[in-house]
């Protein structure tokens, strides 16, 4: 059946142009970019065909081949085709693509270009199998190529030691949630014996105490990987650094794709995690959402206030999926990785025309000088907050009605504080970025972004304004609930959330309005940050990120530091001096022993030998 | 007097021990040499004497290979004594010690 070879040749096509760049193009910039893209706008064209010829819930759900068998352990290579999935493959390969071909323009000056997309197409690959995977040793090794390919493009301008760094924190601290992720899986496979999410997930469903004692333990584990690779709480200090690598690449991994996969883990795994285990993950991304989001009310660097963002909304994602609502969580995503692509594309397009600036005091007034940048921007921003229509009001409702329907006030109340909070700090970004005055000689140098980029961003726009009201909701909502809504009108579709639940909708736009009140008084023609006189050690606070890095600093790296020093001393002192020292010093004393010996007279040599016989005829006729 | 087997190994015996005292004792190469015959040929009088004694031919072919080799030895022994002294213009042990370090 020729459908069942799609997935395999949506997964593979971006590994072979990665292989294929590496190996033979690195030379030819224009073949390397058209490889790179051909391939992921390729998996986009065949998503699209095998959803359009197969439904979203296909007949066969699982393409499985045994990959390795020992014992009683058996890992599969498959694939799992639900609406989860292929909902998934389509952000992955659009936005994805989008990126791609944004980054031609982006990168076009850089000495990297063919690096750049073998890194980009490895990447892909390895979110792919993220997504298609159907077994958690599938998903952890995919998890880890991901890993890799993060590590390897945050570090791309690995000149730069600041980028070195942030590489090797990114890499490390998600090794921390991996570590845990793994005892997670080995302990799911020692009590069920399995790896296959389906048939774990029809042991569990038969018999959900089939975890016994250890089922709250085994979902937090399996929680870890997913704040690692989500950057929450307290493993989230690695995402803001990873902002050092190209903004593509800050879109790509670090807002559209990577960061969610922690998130949509968590929904294809919702089975294995009990009431204790949810309500941990639920403040914990209560928690992540408010702390990010107060973070980035203070950060000048323009990328750096967009990852707090995306903390924040993952936070969001997070604390729905806890609250029992893996349908808001997945929506969520799904808007979130077109409006938040579209903002880091557009910050790309404004960093790129001052000539890689970031201080947002150092830009403004560039409404006039990049027009289209400015329009997109301005949509991703509305879309940020949750205005209606665009998608972000949509999945940010249905997150606050899942909050409000599970009766949860402290995290609804949080919800609806950290919507006010993003309104105030992405607007002031947008009023100080595109408005008010110039703030520096290189504004006036600026202009418009070439098409190969200004084009992905009116796509993503698009998207992230009809993203809320063409079904994506209903999709996940029949995957999960298992049963599919009646398709409402279109009218309908577009007023759903002030009929479903209007307490949330109406306060989620009351907090938006507030917001933005603030933020339009505080920075509309503001010249500097007015904020930290009024709020004194706050805003410092703030400013610094509330001391993470420096709190991690003082105990773990010097904790770590101090374990490294006695082992260094160990392998220093006992080791080499003592252990090694002694067999070598005993072996030399004893050469220089036996020197003594060798005489260089015959006849003493012969005397020896003399000696020897004696002793062997007195040994043998004794 | 009766001769018996244990008076040619006596002799046999006493052979073989001055010609090692000789190689372990004296400095000069030929000598040294010399004293080497002494001892094969203590150990052919020895096999002579067995091989009279047990009334078998086996001890007498082995003298003649003995001596067939000897005879070898000493042509290649002393040409390399030649030579050495030639080079060394010297015959004795002391002066031989360039394999110490």
């Amino acid at each position: 059946m020729q459908d069942q070879l799609f997935p395999w040749l949506i997964l593979f096509l971006p590994l072979f142009a990665a292989v294929f760049i590496t190996l033979f193009t690195l030379h030819s910039r224009g073949l390397s970019a058209f490889l790179s893209i051909g391939a992921i706008v390729t998996g986009f064209i065949l998503s699209i065909i095998f959803i359009n010829a197969n439904g979203w819930n296909p007949a066969t759900t699982e393409i499985s081949r045994t990959w390795l068998s020992i014992g009683s352990l058996q890992v599969d290579f498959g694939f799992k085709l639900d609406a989860l999935s292929m909902m998934m493959l389509l952000i992955v390969t659009g936005v994805g693509g989008a990126i791609h071909i944004y980054s031609v323009g982006y990168m076009h000056e850089d000495s990297g270009f063919s690096r750049f997309f073998a890194c980009l197409s490895l990447f892909t690959f390895s979110m792919l199998g993220i997504v298609l995977a159907n077994n958690f040793i599938e998903m952890f090794i995919f998890w880890e190529l991901v890993g890799v390919s993060s590590y390897l493009l945050i570090g791309f301008w690995f000149e730069k030691p600041s980028a070195g760094d942030a590489a090797k924190k990114a890499f490390i601290v998600n090794r921390l949630g991996d570590f845990g992720f793994l005892l997670g899986i080995l302990m799911v496979w020692g009590i069920l014996g399995s790896l296959n999410f389906t048939f774990l997930k029809g042991q569990l469903i038969g018999n959900p105490a089939a975890l016994g004692a250890s089922a709250t333990i085994a979902g937090l584990l399996v929680f870890c990987g997913a704040v690692g690779k989500s950057a929450q709480f307290p493993l989230h200090v690695w995402l803001p650094d990873a902002m050092e690598g190209p903004t593509p690449v800050s879109a790509l991994i670090h807002a559209a794709t990577m960061v969610a996969a922690g998130v949509y883990m968590l929904c294809r795994i919702l089975f294995l995690l009990n009431p204790d285990c949810l309500s941990v993950i639920a403040y914990i991304g209560g928690f992540t959402a408010l702390l990010a989001a107060l973070i980035a009310v203070q950060q000048d660097d323009i990328k750096r206030i967009i990852a707090y963002s995306t903390l924040s909304q993952l936070g969001y994602m997070v604390m729905s999926v806890g609250l029992g609502g893996p349908t808001a969580a997945m929506f969520h995503l799904t808007t979130h990785a077109f409006f938040k692509a579209l903002l880091f594309l557009s910050a790309g397009s404004v960093i790129i025309a001052l000539h890689h600036e970031q201080d947002i005091w150092k830009m403004g007034g560039l409404k006039q000088k990049m027009p289209v940048t400015f329009y997109t921007f301005l949509i991703g921003t509305l879309a940020l907050c949750g205005v209606p229509p665009l998608c972000g009001f949509y999945s940010k409702d249905s997150i606050l009605a899942q909050a409000l329907s599970q009766q949860n006030y402290v995290l609804f109340a949080v919800g609806v504080f950290v919507a006010g909070l993003t309104t105030f700090y992405i607007f002031r970004l947008f009023f100080v970025v595109f408005l008010g005055k110039e703030k520096s000689e290189a504004v006036s140098h600026a202009h418009e972004s070439p098409a190969v980029m200004t084009l992905p961003l009116v796509v993503l726009a698009v998207f992230s304004v009809i993203g809320g009201f063409i079904g994506i909701e209903g999709i996940y909502h029949a995957m999960f609930t298992g049963k599919t809504e009646e398709s409402a009108g279109f009218a309908s579709t577009l007023f759903a959330p002030f009929t479903h639940s209007p307490v949330a909708a109406s306060l989620g736009i009351l907090a938006v309005i507030i917001g933005f009140v603030c933020a339009f008084a505080l920075y509309a023609k503001a010249e500097k940050d007015p904020l930290p006189e009024k709020l004194g050690g706050l805003a410092v606070a703030m400013k610094n990120k509330f001391y993470f890095d420096e709190l991690y600093e003082a105990t773990f790296v010097r904790a770590h530091d101090f374990i490294a020093a006695v082992m260094d001393w160990i392998d220093r002192w006992l080791l080499e001096g003592f252990c090694i020292g002694l067999i070598r010093g005993g072996t030399d004393l004893t050469g220089r022993a036996l020197r003594l010996v060798q005489t260089g007279n015959i006849q003493t040599y012969a005397f020896m030998f003399v000696l020897g016989v004696a002793l062997v005829l007195w040994f043998v006729l004794k | 007097m009766h001769v018996g087997l244990e008076h040619y190994l006596t002799v046999s015996f006493l052979l073989f021990a001055l010609g090692m005292l000789g190689v372990i004792m004296r400095r000069n190469l030929i000598v040294i040499y010399m004293s080497l015959e002494l001892m094969l040929n203590a150990a052919n009088l020895a096999l002579v004497a067995f091989s009279r004694f047990n009334n078998k031919l086996d001890g007498q072919v082995l003298v003649f290979f003995i001596i067939t080799v000897a005879a070898a030895e000493v042509s290649v022994g002393l040409a390399l004594i030649v030579a050495l002294y030639r080079r060394r213009q010297s015959a004795h042990v002391e002066d031989l010690t360039g394999m110490k370090l």
